[in-house]
């Protein structure tokens, strides 16, 4: 938890940005890193278990959820879940009838794998920045980055499966007219063979680059305005005029993560009584209000407004970014799969 | 945020995810989705047909009942006719009828009044012969003056 001075709000900061580390240190050998320093050390043969973690986790989740529905696909009236499901893959199958047109059995499930897994990624951005690496950090582990759309490493592996696959269907297609389109094209001379070669080459790669980066960008920022907000709840907890005094007389400095459950259950009991009809939603919006003031003043009311605010934006943001890799990707192969 | 083995961990899995959705979830679903279509749109067409069915049969009951009430005039027509044939037979038959009895009435009037002008006969020839009798005075011979009476009452 971050505390008030700049100093111990940028190691919140940067303890929040750090993954999971494991890898072989060259001074203490095999083993979890205990600084981004030792994660740097530990070179390219080391993994990022968090990120890899969750991702597989989501993927698992992902397969099993949507291997469900597809047990008890039938072709009688849809309910519930397939329902849902149905839904989902049939607007990934109008996207791709709509922007592939080659004949590929991969393109239409690579798309809805896509499509969900990376949303489900990002949907991680969605849970409280403080919530699961505090619950881990009780359990020993003192790095954990619960969005795997923010390590670079994931969004450009997946570019890189993609492009993979691109290169793969251009020669397979196109075959050496792969190769004349790479060298003979925009100047139609072999004279600029060396130029044209260059130029597309770059064109290439720049697909699954900006294919990744994107995507990682996208959601680094976002968790970073996350971070950044939750950094206001700390701030407020010290500087809160009711709790700075009675927090510090109750727990100490270091155990606000128990005042503000407080706080929590204060709110929801608020929220809950209001939709069993026993406070009206006026009293129950100035009561929660007032919880959050006397939780952290100023800064914590500001940063739930704030909180909230961002997170409504954010799931157009989680939606639109795994829409559009799913897009890219489509257009992509469809663009290996065309032979001029 | 350095790169590192995470990048290839994160393709491979990538890989087996994608294989896992077209071999087991993609055709499952979407082929049940295509057959639903299918039963669908069939089903659709066997209400237009169903419809076009019923069209056709409203017609026909529609001409049947057209046919049906023409056929009933005619038999309404043909009843009244008929009825107006028995009607008249009726009448012819009892207009001879009628006729029959007065002729029989005339007859039987005329033997009356035969039968009657034979009793009068009868009648005015043995009072002709009391009377003559009378006058007379019993001399006369019953049997030679019958005839003479006869032929006298004859004549009336």
């Amino acid at each position: 938890m971050a505390g008030e001075n700049p100093a111990s709000t940028t190691e919140y900061i940067q303890h929040h940005l750090q993954n999971l580390v494991y890898g072989n240190h060259p001074d203490t050998g095999w083993g979890f890193a205990h600084s981004s320093q030792e994660a740097v050390e530990m070179g390219f043969w080391a993994i990022h278990v968090d990120s890899m973690a969750w991702s597989i986790g989501l993927g698992s989740l992902f397969c099993w959820m949507f291997l469900r529905a597809a047990k008890k696909a039938h072709t009688g009236v849809p309910a519930g879940w397939l329902n849902f499901v149905e839904m989902i893959v049939e607007f990934i199958d109008g996207q791709v009838k709509d922007s592939f047109h080659g004949s590929n059995k991969m393109v239409a499930p690579l798309a809805l794998t896509i499509f969900v897994w990376i949303f489900l990624m990002n949907l991680m951005d969605l849970l409280p920045v403080d919530l699961v690496p505090s619950l881990l950090a009780m359990t020993g582990v003192h790095f954990q980055k619960i969005v795997p759309s923010t390590d670079p490493n994931v969004t450009l592996g997946m570019a890189l499966a993609v492009f993979i696959l691109m290169v793969y269907y251009s020669f397979k297609i196109k075959g050496t007219g792969f190769v004349k389109e790479l060298t003979m094209h925009p100047f139609n001379h072999w004279a600029f063979i060396p130029i044209n070669l260059f130029m597309e080459t770059v064109g290439l790669l720049a697909k699954p680059f900006s294919l990744g980066l994107r995507l990682f960008g996208n959601m680094y920022a976002g968790e970073m305005i996350f971070i950044l907000i939750a950094t206001m709840f700390a701030a407020g907890a010290g500087a809160g005029l009711v709790s700075g005094g009675l927090h510090a007389q109750l727990f100490g400095e270091e155990t606000s993560a128990l005042f503000w459950l407080v706080i929590f259950v204060l709110v929801a009991g608020v929220c809950w009584l209001n939709l069993k009809g026993k406070v009206s939603t006026g009293k129950t919006v100035l009561l929660s209000m007032a919880f959050m003031a006397i939780g952290g003043g100023v800064f914590a009311l500001g940063g739930g407004l704030m909180q909230w605010g961002w997170a409504v934006f954010h799931i157009l943001v989680i939606t639109l970014q795994a829409f559009i890799f799913m897009v890219l990707t489509v257009v992509y192969l469809s663009m290996a799969h065309e032979d001029h | 945020m350095n790169i590192n083995l995470t990048l290839f961990g994160q393709m491979v899995t990538f890989a087996f995810f994608v294989w896992f959705c077209m071999k087991f979830v993609w055709p499952v679903i979407i082929e049940s989705m295509e057959e639903r279509q299918k039963k669908i749109a069939d089903g659709l067409d066997a209400a237009d047909r169903a419809l076009r069915d019923l069209e056709l049969a409203q017609n026909k009951a529609t001409d049947q009942m057209k046919e049906a009430k023409q056929e009933a005039a005619g038999i309404v027509d043909q009843a009244n006719k008929r009825a107006n044939q028995i009607v008249d037979e009726a009448k012819v038959q009892a207009r001879t009828e009628g006729d029959r009895l007065k002729v029989a009435a005339e007859a039987e009037i005329e033997q009356e009044i035969n039968r009657a002008k034979e009793e009068l006969r009868t009648t005015v020839a043995g009072l002709a012969l009391a009377g003559a009798e009378e006058v007379l005075e019993a001399s006369i011979d019953d049997k030679a003056n019958r005839a003479l009476v006869d032929n006298l009452a004859e004549q009336l």
